[in-house]
């Protein structure tokens, strides 16, 4: 049985130091969203009076916070992974976080003191369309304050992308096109790099599309004169919505497929065809599957929409197929040591895998012209995220504090375990019945009829919330011998 | 009903990949030689990928062909029986009428007057029959025939501002037979 705790001897401590500091204001972050999650939930179940502005708004930081430190954790485990096969900038990683945490004092000046509620999305015109309930200035100070992250995001995977030529050539061998299209020589890029390569591909077109609505609505705030095409809008944030949030999952996921095989002790090759082709599908399909966001928009382009539904079946091959599946291969009959870190990577699995079969149900026109923005939505992508991406996170700086400052679990950590796995279920289940039942998301009043969810979902999320409570506990507890502890020679 | 057959999907996908990574969980503490397993595992893989390409596409074939847009687009084969013109504004909607026959095909042309709405009719027992968006400067059309009198609730299905949540307007669907003949009392419901 190989040692999961071996620290890396290819990665500096001043780069492992990054990557806490990314993984740690996730963390923190992480938390207080969940909390705000729950006030929402008391209030929807009548067990907390929240005034609608308040909702509202607790809405949109809930949204901009989650997806932020999704994309700040998802980062953090890519950079620590790739960062021992290529040169990334120590300096680009910084900034990265520097702009991430401006960006973020500006988001909460525009909603707690602005007033700013549009939601995350910013779905346009909104924002310059508050009735009274906001400040320009508050929107403007988000929307300023959502670019300023962007760009951190855009510099850091145009960062990726120049390491990965620098060592590899192209974007095509960070994808392993010559061992997939030609003759597989067994020398693919690791999973590392595969997945960083797909990921700076699409976030940088999401990105740069993000970052230029986002302008337009700032300019839009300030001259109403000028307008854009509420449709084309709308593309433009799904687009870049989309694919941010598919990134923070396949950033992520390096860590499964990095991790896993230290406690399974076996290898989990990336230079093989099934692996490399459901990369490169999976770079163009996260790029044209985003009109299943907008299949209620009837004046679309048929087509795209009809893409859409397909798109979105078949997108869910390669997860289930290859990464799911993979990580059960992996670990079946392995003799595993099990841990917190394990346990949540494997979880992490199962909460993608699991997460994309009500999405995909959702996707399908028919269902959702009766299920769109229903809690349907929230119901499958809190699913991939919380008990996927959340955990793939989770587990991975689980990993980081027993490795490099000799954490060792407590029954409390088992405990934490299934009640976080319990209760997500828990959680999210209250969401997928709410909306089979009609429950419209994003309202700060529901009907009585669907109060008992909302009720249910909210002793489910103090499962959750206390189960991270304790990851949270554990991490802050090691990080700062992780931090110090010394390179192995 | 789509949201029963949603529902129904859904666990049973969730359950069958929640079976599997159990069984592997308790196994996972029998040791096999990897090789053995990777083979077994990787033999067994193409069978059930076929099976869920060809799920998949009869999925794709069987739902993809009725689709709601053609109207929208000017391609609708069958004209409406009954059109409503809905506009939605920051935080009402207005309707041209919301008194509707049954058995009739009605065409809902909605347009939004300032942000993106969701213009979604819930029957009485809570679910939604059909929706589409409200936009600013488009017009997209949903039609639906209702089967069933009574009243039917308009929310808005899309994120809007302060009073999104009370964004409601009442439809009253009449019996199909008083509209055709006022004075019959031949059973109403279909």
């Amino acid at each position: 049985m190989s040692n999961p705790y071996q620290p890396d001897s290819a990665i500096g401590r001043p780069e492992r130091q990054v990557v806490l500091a990314y993984m740690a204001t996730a963390g923190a972050v992480l938390v207080l969203m969940m909390l705000l999650g729950l006030i929402m939930r008391l209030s929807q179940g009548e067990l907390l009076g929240v005034p609608p502005q308040w909702f509202y708004r607790i809405l949109t930081l809930h949204g901009t916070g989650m997806v932020g430190i999704a994309g700040l954790a998802g980062a953090g485990i890519m950079w620590y992974f790739l960062r021992q096969y290529v040169e990334l900038s120590l300096g680009v990683a910084w900034a990265n976080l520097g702009l991430f945490l401006t960006g973020v004092v500006l988001i909460i000046l525009g909603i707690a003191v602005g007033g700013y509620a549009g939601a995350w999305t910013f779905l346009y015109p909104l924002p310059a369309h508050p009735m009274g309930m906001w400040s320009t200035w508050g929107a403007a100070s988000f929307l300023f304050g959502l670019l300023l992250v962007g760009v951190g995001f855009l510099l850091l995977h145009l960062d990726t992308a120049r390491a990965i030529i620098g060592r590899y050539g192209s974007l095509g061998k960070g994808l392993g096109w010559p061992q997939l299209f030609g003759h597989n020589d067994g020398n693919a890029p690791p999973p590392a790099v595969v997945a960083s390569t797909m990921v700076l591909i699409v976030n940088i077109l999401g990105l740069v599309s993000g970052a230029a609505i986002v302008v337009m609505s700032l300019v839009n705030l300030y001259f109403p004169a000028f307008e854009v095409d509420a449709l084309l809008a709308k593309n433009m944030i799904y687009f870049f919505g989309h694919v941010f949030i598919n990134a923070t999952i396949y950033m992520a996921i390096i860590a499964v497929y990095h991790l896993l095989p230290r406690y399974t002790g076996r290898p989990w090759p990336s230079s093989n065809k099934a692996f490399l082709g459901a990369w490169t599908a999976s770079t163009l399909m996260v790029i044209i599957v985003y009109p299943h966001h907008i299949l209620m928009d009837f004046a679309m382009p048929e087509w795209m929409n009809v893409m859409g539904q397909i798109i979105s079946y078949t997108s869910g091959l390669p997860v289930l197929v290859v990464t799911a599946y993979g990580a059960i291969t992996n670990v079946h009959r392995s003799e595993i040591r099990w841990d917190l870190a394990s346990a949540l990577l494997v979880l992490s699995t199962f909460g993608w895998a699991a997460g994309i079969i009500p999405a995909m149900v959702d996707a399908t026109i028919v269902v959702n012209q009766v299920m769109h923005n229903t809690t349907w939505v929230p119901g499958h992508f809190h699913f991939y995220l919380l008990l996927g991406m959340i955990a793939m996170a989770l587990g991975f700086m689980s990993w980081l504090v027993k490795t490099y400052a000799g954490n060792t679990d407590t029954a409390t950590d088992r405990v934490a375990f299934w009640v976080y796995a319990l209760g997500g279920l828990g959680f999210v289940g209250m969401f997928l019945m709410g909306g089979r039942d009609g429950e419209p998301r994003r309202y700060a009043q529901h009907l009585a009829e669907w109060v008992p969810y909302d009720q249910a979902a909210s002793a489910f999320a103090v499962l959750v919330i206390a189960a991270t409570a304790v990851f949270m506990w554990r991490f802050f507890a090691g990080l700062r011998r992780a931090a110090t502890a010394p390179v192995p020679a | 009903m789509y949201q029963k057959a949603a529902w129904q999907v859904s666990l049973i996908g969730i359950g069958l990949i929640a079976a599997v990574y159990v069984l592997v969980y308790l196994s996972s503490g029998n040791p096999e030689e990897f090789g053995t397993v990777k083979k077994r595992m990787y033999a067994i893989r193409p069978y059930w990928f076929l099976a869920l390409v060809t799920l998949g596409t009869w999925m794709s074939i069987d739902t993809l062909a009725d689709l709601p847009y053609a109207a929208t687009h000017g391609k609708a084969e069958q004209p409406a029986d009954i059109t409503v013109g809905v506009t939605g504004h920051q935080w009402y909607w207005d309707m041209d009428r919301t008194e509707i026959p049954a058995g009739k095909l009605v065409a809902f042309r909605v347009t939004s007057a300032d942000v993106n709405h969701g213009f979604a009719i819930y029957n009485a027992d809570h679910q939604v029959v059909a929706q589409t968006q409200a936009m600013p400067g488009y017009t997209n059309v949903v039609r639906h025939t209702f089967r069933r009198p009574g009243t039917y609730t308009v929310r808005c299905l899309e994120y809007c501002g302060l009073a999104h949540h009370n964004m409601t307007k009442k439809i009253t669907v009449t019996p199909a037979e008083t509209a055709a003949a006022p004075h019959s009392h031949a059973p109403s419901a279909t």
